[in-house]
């Protein structure tokens, strides 16, 4: 068989517990030409230095656990060809987290974010199991499809400009998300989480520079979203502050 | 130090069975605690990779019945699944998939705006509920934002489990291993349940996450639990050659046709025991079919590592239908296969999938050992025999999740919490254990050299055939690569998301099911389902109708059977 050729992968490390700030290694490795970046990556770790930590699962790109900034880019490891790139690639850990290790960010601030949208059903009365599936039209069902299919990679977090300068900043998935269930015609939580989209930190801090969008890897469009809800919520608004409407809150 | 934490009941593993446990569980009492301790986050679980669909009766249907569904499941799991637990499945199933639906799951709908179904392998009618053709991702997400709902549900996200607390007889906790920080932490609860999945990751070629190693299985079978059923593993007729990555059987639901080198659609044109319903066979013939089909010479191969394969078309289905039902397959194959089936058949070949056995445990998810349950692909009740059918394990998880939740519920409030003095003791020394592993210098050996001399030996004994001479084989090299194993020395001594400590953690896991599964699959000199053996190509109803259970001993494991709880349906020839 030919020999492989080589590429380079500067890899950012950082270990707290002996490192005083973040450093760079270089690995060059051979590369079969259908490799993903995370192949290189579990290379090195399984051929040449078992210490490098990433996290990674389905390799398929739906577990969402391998995002990694890639020439500056945020990019899904598991999807993203390493043929795309030159001899040198530089892979670091997602922009705008706090490292825990290596490729491996801290994502609990995230987590209490998606928390905070109410991602789940709500209603005045739960539906009885006895009283079967509700009715659901093709067509509503593809109002809000597009927004139930975030895979909480977090890439969107690492190409937001609003993030990095506010890091409160609620974030693309998490408002999606959040849209996502105030567009399902199941659902009776539109005020509660306009009430939270109206906020400090909410869909009106963003600048709309459609990042999220560029880089999903699922094509959720989290920008578009932000864009429907901004006008939902005005409305939710208005309507308010009409005779009857419920008053500001 | 070792952090000590306390609940009421402990699930570990945050997929889809923990997850509907953890919701089942606090909707049931308002007073309750629950740990959901995972080592990763519950929504990067494996369930998130299933694609095709759920199998229930639909409410309105009105050419089925929950008789045939048990009878598809019975027939479909060549006779070896348990059919109290199937009639309980059947029945229970659309009540879940009905309750997923009210949580929000986004199932794909009718016009008329009823929840729309697909036809799937070895069911006569269409019954699986899907979602598009990501449902587990669905399935999965719905769960975890549902469970958000209940404060009540504490998670311990990204902690590895290492160990079950066992005194006075009873389980009553776990340890874990905080991966971010390097914490020693014991989760006291009065009742546990395993919720890990299966063990993919001890074969090569899986379509199974890199987290599918097989915990929640090893750490029963340390504790004296058996591992029942565990020579039946699934290969998947269609994974992508290489990768491994599945491509859904719902390509076929919807019509995709299996083709050989000659063009052919050989499971119409050559007989191969599913009759008419050729493409739409259960799993088990179809991937035996396409070994037959590439040993007769009638496979197809590009130059390169990929091995031989055939093809699955889909061209026939058109753009429209392909991109409105199954678009995570044309993402998929563009993606990991560089061909777009609108234009291009896709190569497949079977590749490992699901395990059928696991830890043994009755229709309430209770093992044998008091205070300890067991439930999704980590548990073998038995649902699936020796044979799943397609769509059946998704279902599984709510139903089984939901039902061993309230026993495991029950029994927690049954039982006085106890001295902890000797749990304790056992969690210090875990601790222990774990810090003499980091870093440690014994031999030459590595996490990922011992890991793959276990997959080839795997590979090489249990695949879609077997023989007793090549089985045999794989269970003295699983000996030996236990003895490896611990000659592996570690490089990394950081306390800090040392995934090298818990690959070599994963590592032991999967050599303790590997043990199993070698041992239960040479002890059955038969056929039967997903275990197709060339030295005894026939069932053998008279010797071999049981389960099989192996259990772990220090000097070797030992191998013993238990009976099949028939019902409704004796044993028959199983031809479609």
């Amino acid at each position: 068989m030919a020999e492989l050729p080589k590429k380079t992968i500067v890899v950012t490390r950082f270990d707290p517990d002996k490192d005083e700030a973040p450093r760079q290694q270089r690995y060059e490795i051979p590369v079969e030409p259908d490799w993903k970046v995370l192949d290189a990556l579990n290379y090195i770790k399984d051929n040449v230095d078992p210490t490098l930590s990433h996290r990674w699962s389905c390799r398929m790109a739906v577990c969402g656990s391998c995002g990694m900034n890639v020439d500056g880019d945020a990019k899904l490891t598991c999807k993203d060809a390493l043929s795309d790139y030159g001899d040198v690639v530089e892979v670091a850990p997602l922009a705008n987290f706090p490292v825990i290790r290596d490729l491996v960010v801290e994502i609990e601030a995230f987590m209490e974010k998606f928390q905070k949208v109410k991602p789940f059903i709500l209603r005045a009365k739960e539906l009885a199991v006895e009283a079967g599936p509700t009715h659901q039209s093709p067509a509503e069902l593809d109002d809000y499809r597009q927004f139930s299919m975030c895979i909480n990679c977090m890439l969107c977090y690492a190409a937001c400009p609003v993030v990095s300068n506010e890091p409160d900043f609620l974030g693309p998935a998490a408002i999606a998300l959040g849209h996502r269930y105030n567009l399902d015609t199941r659902d009776e939580g539109q005020r509660e989480r306009h009430a939270v989209f109206r906020d400090d930190g909410g869909i009106f801090s963003c600048s709309f520079a459609n990042e999220c969008s560029r880089v999903c890897p699922k094509h959720v469009d989290p920008a578009g979203a932000i864009q429907q809800a901004k006008l939902q919520n005005v409305i939710d608004w208005v309507t308010r502050l009409l005779p009857g409407g419920g008053g500001e809150r | 130090m070792v952090d000590v934490v306390r609940h009421d009941v402990v699930i570990v593993g945050g997929g889809g069975a923990g997850l509907r446990a953890a919701i089942a569980a606090v909707e049931a009492d308002p007073t309750l605690s629950v740990a959901l301790v995972s080592k990763v986050y519950p929504m990067r679980s494996h369930t998130v990779s299933a694609e095709g669909g759920a199998a229930a009766v639909p409410p309105d249907a009105k050419d089925d019945s929950l008789e045939k569904h048990a009878y598809d499941t019975v027939k479909g799991s060549d006779f070896l699944g348990d059919q109290d637990v199937i009639q309980y499945f059947v029945q229970e199933a659309p009540n879940e998939l009905t309750r997923l639906e009210h949580w929000g799951c986004p199932w794909s709908r009718n016009a008329d705006g009823t929840v729309a179904t697909r036809p799937f392998g070895g069911m006569q009618t269409p019954r699986t509920w899907f979602a598009t053709d990501k449902v587990g991702f669905h399935m999965l997400h719905t769960l975890f934002q549902h469970s958000l709902r209940f404060d009540r549900i504490v998670r311990y996200d990204e902690q590895f489990v290492t160990k079950l607390l066992v005194d006075g007889g009873r389980c009553r906790g776990v340890v874990a291993l905080d991966v971010r920080s390097g914490q020693v932490r014991a989760v006291l609860g009065r009742a546990v349940l395993l919720a890990t999945g299966g063990a993919g990751k001890v074969w090569p070629f899986t379509t199974n996450g890199n987290i599918k190693t097989g915990d929640g299985m090893s750490l029963a079978y340390r504790e004296g639990v058996a591992l029942k059923d565990m020579e039946f593993v699934q290969y998947h007729p269609t994974g992508l050659p290489g990768t491994g990555i599945l491509i859904t059987e719902a390509s076929r639901g919807e019509g995709g046709y299996l083709v050989n080198s000659e063009g052919e659609r050989f499971l119409v044109s050559r007989d191969y025991g599913v009759g008419t319903k050729a493409e739409l066979g259960p799993r088990d013939m179809i991937s035996r079919a396409i070994i037959q089909e590439i040993e007769a010479g009638r496979g197809i191969s590009l130059p390169g590592k990929l091995g031989q394969y055939v093809h699955l078309d889909l061209r026939h289905l058109g753009k429209a239908k392909l991109e409105a039902r199954l678009p995570f397959v044309l993402e998929l194959s563009r993606t990991y296969a560089g061909v777009d089936p609108v234009t291009q058949p896709i190569p497949i070949r079977p590749v490992l999938h699901y395990m059928m056995g696991g830890v043994d445990a009755n229709i309430d998810g209770a093992t044998p050992l008091p205070g300890l349950y067991a439930i999704g692909e980590a548990a073998c009740f038995s649902l699936n025999g020796a044979n799943r059918l397609g769509s059946n394990s998704l279902t599984e998880l709510l139903v089984f999740g939901a039902r061993a939740a309230l026993h495991a519920m029950r029994f927690a409030k049954g039982s006085a919490a106890g001295s902890e003095t000797a749990l304790l003791e056992q969690a210090k020394a875990e601790g222990a254990r774990l810090d003499g592993l980091r870093g440690r210098k014994r031999g030459g050996e590595t996490v990922a050299g011992v890991r793959h001399a276990l997959n080839l030996a795997m590979e090489a004994g249990t695949g879609v055939y077997r023989e007793q001479a090549s089985m045999q084989q794989a269970v003295s090299e699983v000996a030996a690569i236990k003895q490896r194993y611990e000659q592996v020395s570690l490089a990394d001594d950081s306390k800090v998301f040392n995934t090298e400590l818990t690959a070599m953690l994963e590592l032991g896991n999967l050599i303790d099911v590997a043990e199993a599964v070698a041992l239960a699959a040479v002890s059955r000199k038969e056929s039967r389902g997903a275990h197709a053996c060339r030295d005894f190509p026939k069932r053998n109803d008279g010797e071999y109708l049981h389960h099989s259970l192996v259990h772990f001993g220090e000097a070797g494991p030992r191998f013993s059977t238990k009976p099949v709880t028939l019902g409704t349906w004796l044993p028959e020839e199983r031809k479609y």
